[in-house]
């Protein structure tokens, strides 16, 4: 029994050494290729519109709404607490700007275009698609990754920067109507107590998310198993990769900026 | 033309090409056909170096492209090939004039303006005039297969490879897809590379045939040195394709809808 159970966890070890080896020589040739050849700017754009502006509607939805249950949440609380709605405009812009926006735009990002990408590629494969590649002169990393790459890093930290300023809208229309909140008391919470760094630690972390989404999304397509039940089984484990990888991902990166002081 | 030399592929522990040696001369119309999992795709994919051999050589007008492994290099190499793939292969989110156009880009210097011109005339070639801006998902089988064929020959290679370009079809887009394979041969001058299962067609238009079992070439020759071949595995193969007596071949089998 010991034998048995030392054996499987020998070989779950061994496939997951193997594929964080192949993960890493896929970047690797991301990283020459894309120093080696003029980027394919037709195929960057096109991969940005569909990340960027086929997902903009569904973030902003998302973070408008995050941002007046939030308001909701924070002057229901302040109330209980100190009979006035205080600091609501403040607990919003902190909320998002720092945590929820760039989580919640990532999460809606892997499950909408990171599928999307590993259904693409793993069709592809199964369908000698990528083999058709470099029988015409190119290779999937200079057509398929490095577009998708380029377009994720573009896209997704300009798509929590909307997803913020819709949150905070979201906020300021329940702190005024709900709790009839001045809009300048709102605004002036907001401006007095936030700083340039508090974005920032928000924002830097956008880019990681996106270069393990979209790397997680890529390598599952290019390794899937063959036929329809291949692409959808890589689909799915993309997906929920990709989700917990960002939960994981924050917590170390927020400490990590802490550490250095962009809090 | 092209020299294969012991070349060994091995998959799980598996010789699917086992010392494989076989000559292929410019201008032929070659096939090479086999049992299903002999290895015929395996060798295809090989010569154009989709995949790597474990052993030996493949020498392209003199040249081992074996141990070339720069991507670069073997994109140069590549220059000389066309494929067309079992299933066409045609890249789903192009147009069939993008996907004509695609290897233009990569393989030629010709300019962008161009592309259009040509895309008409390899597409008239194959007999689909007003398909050009058509997605291959609206695209029967063997229309895909013929604008897959047109992408192939749009860079002029010097090689053609056809991966079973008839599987899948019926009989008269077969004949057609046939036809078609010929006539690009005659007018183009390409030395076209043909791994099948369909017997008929190697008969019909090889000007050379090679047997693929176990790995190895069991035998090779014209289509009328194979037909006088005296080899088992060659014999066990064809004879039921090379007969045209349906009638005795359904009688030796066991169909219970028979009697109806």
């Amino acid at each position: 029994m010991k034998h048995y159970i030392a054996e499987n966890v020998g070989r779950r070890f061994m496939t997951l050494v193997q594929k964080m080896g192949a993960a890493t020589l896929m970047l690797k040739s991301v990283v020459v290729w894309t120093f080696r050849v003029k980027p394919e700017t037709r195929e960057i754009v096109k991969q940005s519109v569909r990340i960027g502006v086929d997902s903009l509607a569904v973030t902003l939805l998302t973070s408008f709404f995050t941002g007046m249950v939030l308001a909701l949440q924070m002057g229901h609380t302040s109330k209980y607490l100190f009979n006035e709605p205080l600091y609501i405009g403040t607990m919003v812009a902190f909320s998002l700007v720092k945590e929820l926006a760039p989580v919640l735009t990532s999460i809606v990002v892997a499950g909408r275009v990171g599928a999307a990408v590993t259904a693409e590629i793993g069709t592809m494969k199964v369908t000698e698609q990528i083999d058709a590649l470099y029988t015409l002169g190119t290779n999937p990393t200079r057509y398929l990754l490095i577009p998708r790459y380029a377009a994720f890093m573009i896209t997704l930290p300009l798509l929590t920067v909307f997803a913020d300023f819709t949150g905070i809208f979201g906020g300021f229309l329940v702190s005024n109507i709900k709790f009839n909140v001045p809009s300048s008391v709102y605004w002036n919470d907001i401006i007095t107590f936030m700083e340039i760094k508090n974005f920032m630690h928000g924002f830097v972390k956008t880019f990681a998310f996106a270069f393990m989404i979209v790397t997680v999304s890529c390598y599952k397509g290019l390794t899937c198993e063959e036929g329809a039940e291949g692409v959808g089984k890589a689909t799915t484990e993309a997906v929920v990769m990709s989700m917990v990888l960002v939960m994981v991902l924050d917590y170390f990166i927020s400490a990590a900026l802490v550490a250095i002081g962009l809090i | 033309m092209i020299e294969i030399k012991n070349v060994t592929k091995i998959y799980s522990g598996r010789k699917v090409l086992d010392n494989a040696s076989i000559s292929i001369n410019d201008g032929e119309i070659f096939s090479v056909i086999g049992p299903s999992g002999c290895g015929k795709s395996t060798l295809l994919k090989s010569i154009v170096r989709l995949i790597k051999p474990e052993a030996g050589q493949i020498l392209v007008d003199g040249r081992d492209i074996v141990h070339v492994d720069d991507e670069f290099e073997l994109a140069k190499i590549r220059k000389d090939f066309g494929y067309l793939f079992q299933g066409g292969a045609l890249f789903d989110s192009l147009t069939v004039m993008e996907n004509v156009t695609f290897g233009l880009k990569y393989l030629t210097d010709i300019p962008r303006s161009e592309y259009p011109r040509i895309a008409r005339e390899k597409l008239a070639l194959v007999g689909l005039e007003n398909a050009e801006n058509v997605k291959p998902a609206e695209l029967s089988g063997g229309m895909k297969k013929r604008a897959a064929l047109a992408r192939a020959i749009a860079a002029e290679p010097k090689y053609i490879f056809y991966d079973e370009p008839t599987t899948g079809l019926d009989p008269i887009t077969s004949d057609m897809i046939l036809g078609l394979i010929s006539d690009m041969a005659a007018k183009l001058k390409i030395t076209s590379i043909i791994v099948t299962h369909d017997i008929k067609l190697a008969f019909t238009i090889s000007n050379r045939i090679a047997m693929l079992d176990k790995g190895n070439f069991e035998i090779s020759g014209t289509p009328e040195e194979l037909r006088k071949s005296s080899s088992p595995a060659f014999r066990k193969f064809t004879e039921d394709a090379l007969s045209s007596d349906v009638a005795e071949k359904r009688n030796g089998l066991d169909l219970k809808h028979k009697k109806y």
